[in-house]
């Protein structure tokens, strides 16, 4: 008997019941969609954080106070200082950026929590302090109006630039430009806007609102600096520059720095990342098995059901082969139909929650996926088959 | 065969179903294997049908022994040479009658347009070339065994066993089904017929008895019955008068 025929007999078993056909794939598409809409969110959020990493550029210097386990694995942590180490303040940048050379910029960061009122209309947003320099290493795009500027650092000036999401919020059909906010009860000046960035894992990068850092300091009354950003003149220079600014802060902090360059950064949260989706997928997997699992069951069923059926298709000449072929490929088609289905579901919900978390549906997901649900067919279901083609004709002719 | 002993194991108890038989089919014979329940009539079909291995003794057809041979071998000889008719029929559910005579041409690897050919032929030769689609649920029980027969017949095997064909259906469905088994015969084809009703194994022309996993008697039969006239005695000349006079549900058992 040729291939052709066992698929004909496996179709019509698997019509032959089709509210129990649908429900044993239903496990197979569940996990299936699982997989395939797990790791494109983590496809996906990793190659929006890393391109949002790369596009800082590769010349740039993290400093943290504290010390961070660059190492990968380990126990250090990410996406922020660690929790021990003394913060900077304004004069730290101060005196890295008289005693570096090579350095084009060098920007004190901190950040805190705002809301924002126009009238009746108001949100919360991140407030981002920087200098003047930091519009020399914030990705943001100014899409109107101009970044605040020395003497307004100097003065604590309240003037802000505001992110895409705040300008659609307040200013949906107005040019913001020139009009006054109140940001925690002050009156703020707005000078600028900026283009829509997209979203990331640390947030909503459009809800942020750019102001001088003296400002922001005066306004939450905390005068510590949580980050210096470090920009080399030139991307070669980048070690040497790293060097000096540890021996720089030496005096001051010892060993209880950290100074990570965009690269490092980048290797960090590729690794976190990489766990996270493998993690994703494992807990995706585990549905699949479960499914096959069902695949199985289901099967084993089927095959004391039909107990008789291989009897009488044994006396009149079916082979060994003959029956496990016809039930392993039963089983599979229960499977790939699953997989299938399930991929379709998977990369639809990818598609369909795009807006609100990044997703990449990968060809080789999609592969896995597909091969992996027939092998659980073939895995799950050569057991229930061999046990199938093993039966006695006799013993399964007596059968009632 | 010779010498053919069958012992199963039920639950660590011995059960000798078969005590040292010895016995010939001959080519183009019609035998019946007559005795009570539970003499070892079915066990013994089983082994001259390559479905069951003795546990000690000798099977050999055409010369050939067949006791070492593997379970697919064995397979293939059945397919090939042997057509089974069973009390319960044995078709399976759920698929046209045409499918279910088409089984045994499936795994002999008789492909499409060839397969469908012989099916309807044989379903003919049954007088139920107008059912071929017609499920064993939507036939009466003469027409389901006739199914069977046209199943068994299908292969052109060398011989056809029959375990209590007419056990499941009335009088009527039950001298058609003889009916055809001579015809067989009648073209050459050996017939074996396991039944415990007398009347049935007169219509062979050698009855072998069983009691108790023994022959007890082998004899000629001297006055073997036509079914063909008792058809005509009964007031039916053809199957397909049967059909007419008492429809499709009225046969049935
Ligand atoms: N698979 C089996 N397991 C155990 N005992 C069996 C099995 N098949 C048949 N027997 C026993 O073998 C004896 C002969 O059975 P069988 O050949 O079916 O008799 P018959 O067909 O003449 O009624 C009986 O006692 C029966 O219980
Ligand atoms: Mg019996």
């Amino acid at each position: 008997m040729n291939f052709a025929e066992s698929f004909r007999i496996a179709v019509r078993a698997v019509f032959a019941n089709k509210v129990r056909s649908a429900l044993t794939m239903l496990g197979v598409i569940i996990g299936v969609a699982a997989v395939i809409l797990l790791v494109a969110i983590g496809t996906g959020v990793q190659g929006e954080i890393t391109g949002t990493i790369e596009g800082l550029g590769s010349n740039l210097l993290f400093v943290f106070p504290g010390q961070i386990n660059t190492g990968g694995g380990g126990g250090g942590g990410f996406g922020g200082p660690p929790s021990a180490g003394k913060p900077f303040s304004l004069a730290d940048a101060k005196l890295l950026q008289a005693r570096l050379n090579g350095a084009s910029a060098v920007v004190p960061v901190a950040s805190g929590a705002g809301v924002l009122r126009l009238g009746n209309k108001s949100g919360r947003s991140t407030l981002m302090g920087a200098t003047d320099q930091g519009a020399q290493v914030f990705s943001a795009t100014l899409g109107g109006g101009r970044h605040y500027n020395r003497s307004e650092v100097d003065a604590s000036a309240r003037v802000l630039a505001i992110g895409y999401t705040i300008k659609a919020s307040l200013f949906p059909n107005s040019d913001p430009v020139g009009q006054y906010i109140t940001v925690n009860g002050q009156r703020f000046k707005v000078i600028g806007w900026y283009e829509k960035q997209g979203g990331s894992l640390s947030g909503d990068q459009d809800n942020q609102a750019y102001l001088p850092i003296t400002t922001l300091q005066t306004l939450t009354g905390n005068n510590d600096v949580r980050i210096i950003m470090i920009k080399a003149a030139d991307a070669t220079n980048i070690d040497l520059v790293r060097a000096q600014a540890k021996r720089i802060l030496e005096p001051k902090f010892a060993d209880n720095i950290t100074v990570m360059s965009q690269d490092q950064t980048l290797g960090i949260l590729s690794t976190v990342l990489d766990t996270l989706t493998y993690m994703l997928a494992g807990i995706a997997g585990i549905s699949l098995l479960v499914g096959g699992i069902g695949i199985m069951n289901i099967m084993l069923v089927s095959v004391s059901e039909r107990t008789r059926e291989i009897g009488i298709r044994k006396a009149v000449g079916a082979r060994t082969y003959d029956i496990l072929s016809q039930f392993v490929i039963e089983a599979m088609m229960l499977s790939l139909t699953g997989g299938i289905i399930g991929i379709l579901i998977g990369a639809g919900g990818a598609w369909a929650i795009q807006s609100v978390v990044p997703t990449t549906v990968t060809p080789w997901a999609v592969a896995i996926a597909f091969f992996f649900s027939a092998g659980v067919g073939v895995f799950f279901g050569v057991y229930p088959a061999w046990k199938a083609s093993q039966l006695d004709p006799i013993v399964a002719l007596r059968y009632e | 065969m010779h010498d053919v002993t069958k012992v199963y194991q039920l639950e660590g108890i011995e059960v000798r179903a078969l005590c040292g038989v010895s016995m010939d089919i001959h080519e183009g014979e019609m035998v019946s294997i007559m005795g009570p329940s539970g003499s070892g009539k079915s066990t013994l079909m089983h082994i001259v049908g390559l479905l069951d291995r003795p546990s000690a003794g000798v099977v050999s057809i055409e010369g050939e022994v067949v006791g070492d041979l593997s379970p697919n071998q064995l397979a293939a000889l059945r397919n090939e040479h042997i057509g089974f008719v069973f009390q319960s029929f044995n078709l399976l559910a759920r698929t046209g009658a045409q499918a279910n005579v088409e089984l045994p041409l499936v795994y002999g690897g008789v492909s499409g347009a060839e397969r469908s050919r012989r099916a309807r032929e044989a379903l003919e030769r049954v007088e139920l070339g107008d059912r071929l689609n017609h499920t064993p649920g939507q036939l009466s029980g003469g027409q389901q065994q006739r199914v069977a027969i046209a199943r068994a017949l299908v292969t052109s095997p060398s011989i056809v066993l029959a375990d209590e064909p007419t056990g499941n259906l009335d009088s009527r469905s039950g001298v058609e089904v003889m009916g055809i088994l001579q015809d067989l015969n009648a073209q050459g084809i050996t017939v074996v017929i396991v039944t415990h009703d007398a009347n049935v194994a007169r219509h062979s022309q050698r009855i072998v008895e069983l009691r108790d996993g023994v022959i007890v008697r082998d004899e000629t039969v001297a006055d073997r019955l036509d079914a063909h006239d008792e058809m005509s005695q009964l007031g039916m000349n053809t199957a397909a008068d049967v059909e007419a006079v008492l429809g499709t549900a009225g046969d049935a058992s």
